[in-house]
């Protein structure tokens, strides 16, 4: 009898193998790696309300686990292997320096789907990535800033030198640039997601330096938290998630990543047998960027300017990337009327012309 | 006066402030480790000050209420780790770790629903006029008190510790607890006493970084201030000033990169966010070599367990 029922499951495990589509599953165990804690009150949180999202949507048929604090490198692969070996059938790994850890351990476990955000290697067929357009929501803060400065200096803390973080920063001065041809940007690598202290030194550091208007691309509050400091002089923005316990001001507007949609199509795809390998890159129009509501502290005309923009990208109708555009060193990057395909903007590498500080390599 | 476009003044005054929780802990990490004591567990008692000093600055408002708070939350945690060592015998160096590991644990479950709320502030202590003199009046009359208490307590350690009978006891246990032991001294009691200063400074330097330096509440912090502590005890060879030194250097450091980049200058990044570490080593490979060696003088008996029967 039991060999039966073994020969009955490796029959069907042929079956399964040589169909072209994927099995349907009746219950899904979706996986979360965390690069920061959850209470960051950003970046992390956002990630862990879409777990939320999915947990509500199908109920009993998922069951989730995930893991906070999780270093970028070997850590990770640790902790993916454990998580493929204790029964995940999908893993969402959330940070882009997991994108190595993620294919290494994909390879392994051919069963297991791998979902790798901001990320752009697929080496095997379980392994998909997804991301957001931020650069979208780069452009709007961009325009506010802008509009806002009266020292006419920015200030931007970035975190890694990753094509994701050059993206947000080019888009950010672009647009701040062409509301207020005088305006200054300056550049700070924190070399960290999540730091508060660190991060805090450097909203410091940017305010002694005379910048009033600071775009923050780490994860905690820490930045908003120093710019409240200074009693409404220096304004900045919620970063990944709202903020908004920092409203009306300092925090004028706000990227907030909406992840829920995603991870519900995904887990819901497994269930129902669609299942397959993606790179999706959604932004304002599919709802994976919202742009946090625009405070009091704006004027009237500045906000109605800013979101005017927004919805010019969620149409379609403006591409924040459009030429002509030059690069830092003077080359030419983008033709009159010509917009930057997805490739550029992935292996971005570059500050456009008018940024002073250089990107570390 | 400008430098690479930053002013000095400027910049001491925020190092000033950068360098305060980990001077706090380090100090009181030097205290511990004079008495004989190796305690890993600095970063989690910071962070369990951090927490506790912000759950009780934000239930009774009072921000000076809070860092009392912080000293005992790290105080409490620190009975742990000297009930192991002290009365059970254990390692000190996995007691230790073990007390991080759960501080940083223990910290983010009483975090829980402290994530977004503002504590209350401390203000900068009123100094009038002296505010207004050129440069000084910067960098030495505008902080909170917090900063100025930092610094007298290293003068205070330092004090004790030279001059006063309770320093040289506390040293006779951390060079040789046999031979104070058999001069009568209680050297558990001391010790746990030196546990206890230890885990005050570590908590009040953790509070002034959730109440002060990022007022907020968020898991994890301290983000590793605590082993940076640490390191700046070993880089002090045990003395207090060269703490005090050891401290500015790294928050001064870490503030002067962040300002040159701010700045805009042109030096690479990737060599500022180092020279912090590349300098500690600098540091330490130039004490321990030639006539230095002897200037190293760590505490004999560091890391070792005391039973009276031996």
């Amino acid at each position: 009898m039991k060999r039966r029922t073994l020969l009955a499951t490796a029959a069907m495990g042929l079956i399964a193998l040589s169909g072209t589509a994927e099995a349907q599953m009746g219950k899904v165990k979706a996986c979360f790696v965390y690069v920061g804690p959850i209470g960051d009150g950003g970046w992390t949180f956002q990630h862990h309300e879409g777990l939320k999202q999915v947990e509500a949507e199908f109920g009993d048929k998922v069951e989730t686990a995930y893991q906070e604090s999780v270093p970028e490198g070997a850590d990770a692969e640790r902790v993916l292997t454990q998580m493929a070996l204790s029964g995940c059938n999908i893993i969402f790994t959330t940070s882009f320096g997991y994108m190595d850890a993620t294919n290494a351990v994909a390879a392994k476990f051919p069963d297991v789907k791998f979902e790798h955000a901001t990320g752009f290697k697929r080496d095997h067929p379980n392994v998909s990535t997804y991301n957001a357009r931020f650069y979208e929501g780069r452009a709007v803060q961009g325009t506010i800033a802008g509009r806002m400065t009266k020292s006419n200096k920015i200030g931007y803390i970035a975190s890694f030198p990753i094509p994701e973080v050059i993206m947000g920063i080019n888009s950010y001065y672009i647009h701040a640039k062409k509301v207020n041809p005088n305006v200054e940007l300056s550049v700070v690598w924190a070399y960290t997601w999540f730091d508060p202290a660190k991060e805090a030194d450097a909203a410091k550091a940017l305010i002694d330096q005379g910048v009033d208007v600071i775009a923050s691309h780490t994860d905690s509050t820490a930045v908003l938290a120093e710019a409240a400091k200074t009693g409404g002089k220096v304004i900045g923005f919620g970063q990944a998630s709202d903020m908004a316990e920092y409203k009306p001001s300092p925090r004028v507007s706000s990227i907030i990543d909406n992840w829920g949609p995603y991870y519900i199509k995904r887990v819901g795809a497994l269930l129902d047998g669609s299942y397959q390998q993606a790179d999706a890159w959604e932004g304002i129009a599919g709802g994976e960027v919202l742009i946090g509501e625009i405070t009091d502290a704006v004027p009237a005309e500045v906000k109605a300017e800013a979101e005017a923009l927004r919805d010019a990208i969620a149409a379609g109708t403006y591409h924040p990337f459009t030429g002509p555009l030059k690069k830092q060193d003077g080359s030419d990057w983008l033709a009159e009327g010509q917009t930057a395909p997805d490739g550029d903007l992935l292996g971005m590498n570059f500050f456009v012309e008018g940024i002073t500080g250089e990107i570390p390599k | 006066m400008e430098l690479f476009g930053i002013t000095p003044s400027v910049l001491l005054a925020s190092l000033m402030v950068a360098a305060v929780p980990i001077l706090l802990a380090a100090i009181g990490e030097l205290v511990v480790e004079k008495a004989g004591v190796l305690n890993l567990g600095v970063e989690g008692m910071m962070i369990m000050g951090a927490i506790s000093g912000f759950i009780t600055a934000v239930h009774t408002g009072s921000p000076a209420l809070g860092f009392l708070g912080g000293a005992l939350g790290a105080m409490a945690l620190s009975l742990v780790f000297a009930l192991l060592t002290q009365v059970f015998l254990a390692n000190q160096v996995a007691t230790g770790l073990a007390l991080t590991l759960f501080g940083l644990g223990l910290s983010s479950l009483m975090g829980q629903g402290y994530n977004g709320i503002k504590p209350p502030r401390t203000p900068d202590l009123p100094f009038g006029p002296l505010e207004q003199i050129p440069f000084f009046g910067r960098v030495l009359f505008s902080h909170d008190w917090v900063v100025y208490a930092s610094v007298a307590i290293v003068a205070a350690v330092w004090a004790v510790l030279k001059y006063s009978r309770a320093g040289l006891i506390l040293r006779a246990v951390g060079e040789s607890h046999d031979a104070a032991h058999a001069l009568g001294y209680k050297v558990v009691r001391i010790r746990v006493l030196a546990i206890l200063f230890g885990a005050a400074m570590a908590g009040m330097g953790g509070a002034y970084i959730s109440l002060v330096r990022v007022p907020q509440w968020t898991d994890g912090i301290t983000a590793g201030a605590g082993w940076i502590a640490l390191a700046i005890v070993v880089f002090a060879s045990w003395k207090p000033w060269r703490v005090l030194i050891g401290a500015w250097l790294f928050g001064g450091i870490t503030v002067l990169q962040l300002n040159l980049q701010a700045a805009g200058s042109r030096i690479p990044v990737e060599y500022l966010s180092m020279s912090p570490y590349l300098v500690t080593i600098l540091v330490l490979v130039i004490m321990s070599s030639g006539r230095g060696r002897a200037s190293l003088n760590a505490p004999a008996s560091l890391g070792q367990n005391f039973h009276a029967s031996r």
